[in-house]
């Protein structure tokens, strides 16, 4: 019953959205103006219903519903709770409910705060945002719906993954939507502004929020995902460049290109064309990455089993939306006049050669991730991976980085280089020393490049704060500061794990001592043990850093039986200077027990500078939020003032 | 402040995301309705069997090398397991096969020979010669990937024709036609 | 008597994973060659070789058997003192470019190397039109 009222939900949140789309698209017209007040209210209704679906579906996997058959399929009594509720989006039907509820959600929260759009605008937006829904609704509802009842009900569910039977699950798809669906606010605010022509300064400055907040989600969630795939499928490794997670990557590249981009719209009324640009491109992404992980048409560990037929619908929809979209900025690009003109050195300057190398990077990732697929039409089977993509990608990033330390210091519009020349010889001193003591010490190319440039980096991301006074700063610029710190702290973590990682791979009897690095560990014994719809061997595992303190370690190797299939629990063990990460393997013919041991020096660095940047974002977007507001209450201010002078 | 000049961005420029999007909509099209096998075809057809020796996998028969399989006579080569389930699914069509006069020759891949000869004795042994693998080296040297896998060789140790997967029965005249085009 | 209980328990335990055969692993497929500047070259190839029966992921990211075959082959080639990109080209030679990660420059995947030159032209010449322009005021 309960099913059908989710169901019903979203059928209703479907029929909104096309009203939504009716009213906003009508009302643009001379003749439909009457519809004007019918688009806000519609938009905020549809965005409450479809949550009430995404609540039901929740609420049938936390009881097991099994007359549904997406639970009897993904779901099982014995699982704990929190796995049962995360278990709903940890498949296609239920992701796809998400991407739907937050659109929903997000198009109803922009027509609920947003009021700062000339009123046409923002129609236009609300339009373009159902246009796109109107698409997903379909596709859930006759090519993917999660309410499909089940009869005869079967006694238990089929169970969920193992491997997503994890905290990291709970946490990282969330994110990750909210992130990259959150930037199809973007892409209908870039579309609204086409149809309407109002692209300038106050549409930035509405759109800017926006941008940011979905970015800062987008880098938490991929951060999530990056640190899940590290501990549980281990081996130690952080990114794969696997299609699924290139499909991540693309959309938060283009956002990136696209929140500096309105940045400067906003403030400088330049870049007027790559910001609209840039919105549509974003979206883009993430309707090219969901298409790309739920078609089967690329091979990966991360994709959802879906049949070629699901694929082809999603398809249809991005030929219709990006397709459309590019079409109008095609038609309508050329007629929005550039905005202001500045200098080849200036901040502007700096940022469209940020755009340029952000969006080339975008580029080399695309092509190689689609690329067997190309290979495949030629007749050929190719595998692209690491060893192409990151050289390639460094030939863009690299020079993105030294940009990255000089743009920030240029002053707008107009810059003499002379000047900031004097504040970067200190950072650039630095990068050569480390760059020279790298060399010395035996270090790889890119790991090497990456590390002098982190510290050089590092320092020049704290030049803009020099003679400031620390009371007078304002959020964004201590937002920007943070951000591009944490670029510098995640590019030193990513350099440390590939210099100076140490692996151990033995075969321990129990009592035995291993060394891996400064650490030295001891096998004590392994016992099997059992959780709630698991058994395990866990070995327990005492390691001491350099002869100091003894810590425990309790790797497993884990057996569910629904459905059945093993896992291996990796130990961490985390310093300030790095992670101890221990992994139980199987037992050899002589007893001896596989262990698979690596110290990986400030890996951690890697997630936390990561972190930064997000934290960095989010200063960024509350400072302009708050200033935003406070303009708002004065302008009230000086209105009520002069309603009460005009009596 | 002036009013500036408009500088429109070049209209190709503008329109080249559009012209990308559409080659990528027809390059996806295109891969969705003509998809490419999954499997990893051996790169070896044609080219001569790389140099290899493999111990007997039971005692008391003879183990297989390179030279076994450039004897003059067309082999058919299958690559199985006595823990894969789809060998034993072929072992019908291995039967008629050799019914038909095909010298079968096996390899077993990460047996112990106490399970091997349980699944000969529940299956049957269609094969003049067992060899045992337990590194899946022999894999490596025919560009095999997985089990079960059959290949066709000829007289002059030269990899004619590469079988994926069981053998059904609709297969059999197939590879009765390969054996024979390798024996010319 | 411990070792036979944890040995039943494993076997129970572990009975539904065991799809791949009761033989254990590869000698080298679980360990490190005893030379440190050989095991790097080792693992350095491994990560840059696709595990044949995986879903994308390298031999270095693996633990299905055939992956551990194929760590045993390149450790005991690396052992034996042959030169990486030779082991490399065995493995091509065997299955084609798609047990490699490393693209080499053929005839179909010229595109992959023109695609970064490509760009680069095309970042010059949208800089060039871009920045060159708005020299004054």
């Amino acid at each position: 019953m309960i099913a059908n009222l989710g169901l019903a939900a979203l059928w209703f949140a479907a029929a909104l959205a096309a009203l939504q789309l009716l009213a906003g698209g009508m009302s643009l017209n001379k003749g439909g103006q009457a519809l004007t007040g019918l688009v806000r209210p519609v938009a905020m209704v549809q965005g409450a219903l479809v949550a009430v679906a995404f609540l039901v579906l929740l609420y049938l996997f936390s009881v097991t519903d099994l007359s549904v058959l997406l639970v009897a399929k993904n779901s099982h009594s014995a699982k704990p709770l929190i796995y049962k509720l995360s278990g709903a989006w940890g498949n296609h039907e239920g992701s796809m409910l998400l991407w739907v509820t937050v659109m929903g959600l997000a198009g109803a929260f922009l027509a609920m705060v947003e009021r700062r759009l000339p009123e046409r605008t923002m129609l236009a937006t609300l339009a373009a945002q159902a246009f796109v829904s109107l698409g997903f609704y379909a596709f859930l509802l006759f090519a993917s719906n999660p309410f499909t009842r089940l009869n005869p009900v079967p006694l238990d569910g089929l169970g969920l993954n193992p491997t997503l039977q994890d905290p990291g699950l709970a946490f990282h798809p969330p994110t990750l939507y909210i992130g990259y669906v959150g930037l199809s606010i973007a892409f209908s605010f870039a579309v609204g502004a086409m149809l309407t022509r109002e692209v300038g300064p106050a549409f930035a400055k509405a759109m800017r929020p926006w941008v940011l907040g979905a970015w800062v989600f987008l880098t938490a969630g991929i951060v999530a995902g990056s640190y899940w795939a590290y501990y549980e499928l281990g081996w130690g490794g952080w990114w794969f460049w696997d299609p699924v997670e290139n499909a991540s990557l693309m959309p938060w590249l283009a956002a990136t290109a696209l929140l500096h981009s309105v940045s400067v719209l906003a403030s400088r009324n330049a870049l007027r064309t790559w910001t609209i640009m840039l919105g549509v491109v974003a979206f883009s992404m993430s309707m090219l990455g969901t298409f790309l992980v739920r078609s089967g048409i690329l091979t990966s560990v991360h994709a959802f089993a879906v049949d070629p037929t699901r694929g082809a619908f999603i398809l249809i929809l991005l030929a219709i939306y990006i397709g459309g979209a590019l079409a109008l900025f095609g038609l309508r690009a050329a007629t929005i006049s550039e905005g202001e003109r500045f200098s080849v050195t200036s901040r502007e300057g700096a940022l469209v050669v940020n755009n340029v190398l952000l969006s080339a990077t975008l580029g080399i990732v695309l092509m190689g991730t689609l690329y067997p697929l190309l290979a495949e039409t030629l007749g050929a089977k190719v595998s692209v991976g690491p060893p192409y993509f990151n050289p390639m990608s460094a030939v863009f990033v690299l020079p993105m980085l030294v940009v990255l330390a000089v743009g920030p210091l240029l002053r707008w519009r107009r810059d003499d280089f002379v000047r900031v020349r004097k504040l970067l010889i200190l950072p650039l001193a630095v990068t050569l020393g480390v760059g020279v003591m790298a060399l010395i010490s035996g270090m790889k190319l890119l790991p090497l490049l990456g590390m002098a440039l982190a510290f050089g980096l590092a320092l020049a991301s704290l030049l803009p704060l020099k003679g400031r006074r620390l009371r007078t700063l304002r959020l964004p610029l201590i937002g920007m500061v943070l951000a591009h710190f944490g670029v510098a702290v995640a590019l030193f973590g990513m350099a440390a794990d590939a210099a100076f990682t140490t692996e151990r791979l033995v075969a321990a009897n129990p009592g035995d001592t291993v060394e891996v690095g400064p650490w030295q560990v001891k096998l004590e014994q392994v016992v099997p043990v059992a959780g709630p719809n698991w058994t395990a061997l866990e070995a327990t595992v005492q390691a001491r850093y350099q002869g100091g303190k003894q810590i425990e370690l309790h790797p497993q190797a884990r057996s569910f039986w629904s459905p059945p299939q093993g896992t291996s629990e990796s130990a961490l063990s985390t310093r300030w200077n790095g992670q101890l990460y221990v992994v139980l393997g199987e037992v050899a013919e002589d007893g001896r027990w596989q262990l698979r041991l690596w110290w990986k020096p400030f890996v951690t660095l890697i997630w936390y500078g990561g972190l930064l940047i997000a934290l960095g974002g989010l200063l960024a977007m509350l400072g302009h939020l708050s200033s935003d507001l406070r303009r708002i209450v004065a302008q009230d201010k000086i209105a009520y003032r002069r309603m009460k002078q005009g009596r | 402040m002036s009013e500036p000049a408009p500088t429109r961005a070049s209209p190709w420029l503008l329109w080249l995301p559009l012209l990308a999007f559409a080659a990528f909509l027809a390059l996806v099209a295109y891969g969705l309705r003509n998809p490419a096998p999954r499997e990893v075809r051996s790169a070896l057809i044609g080219k001569p069997v790389p140099e290899f020796n493999l111990p007997p996998a039971l005692d008391g028969q003879p183990g297989l090398a390179r030279a076994d399989l450039a004897d003059g006579k067309v082999k058919l080569v299958n690559i199985f397991a006595s823990w894969c389930v789809p060998c034993a699914v072929e072992a019908p069509q291995l039967a008629a096969l050799k019914a038909a006069g095909v010298n079968l020759v096996g390899v077993a891949i990460r047996d112990k020979p106490a399970d091997l000869k349980i699944f000969l004795d529940r299956n049957g042994n269609p094969f003049s010669r067992i060899a045992a693998d337990n590194v899946s080296a022999i894999q490596f040297q025919l560009g095999s990937s997985g089990v079960p896998e059959s290949f066709v060789v000829d007289g002059r140790g030269v990899i004619r024709y590469q079988h994926i997967g069981e053998i059904r029965a609709d297969q059999v005249p197939l590879i009765l036609a390969e054996i024979e085009r390798a024996a010319r | 008597m411990i070792r036979c209980v944890i040995g039943a328990v494993l076997l129970v335990v572990a009975a539904p994973a065991l799809a791949d055969g009761t033989m254990p692993a590869a000698p080298y497929a679980y360990t490190q060659l005893e030379n440190p500047a050989q095991e790097a070259s080792a693992k350095a190839l491994m990560e840059t070789l696709r595990c044949l029966q995986c879903q994308g992921q390298s031999i270095a990211d693996s633990d299905a058997p055939i992956a551990g075959d194929m760590r045993h082959q390149v450790r005991t080639r690396i052992k034996a003192g042959e030169d990486p990109e030779a082991i490399r080209g065995w493995l091509v030679q065997s299955y084609g470019d798609y047990v490699s990660y490393a693209p080499r420059v053929t005839a179909a995947t010229w595109p992959l190397f023109a695609a970064p030159l490509v760009l680069l032209g095309l970042i010059g010449l949208i800089l060039r039109r871009r920045l060159g322009k708005g020299k004054q005021a």
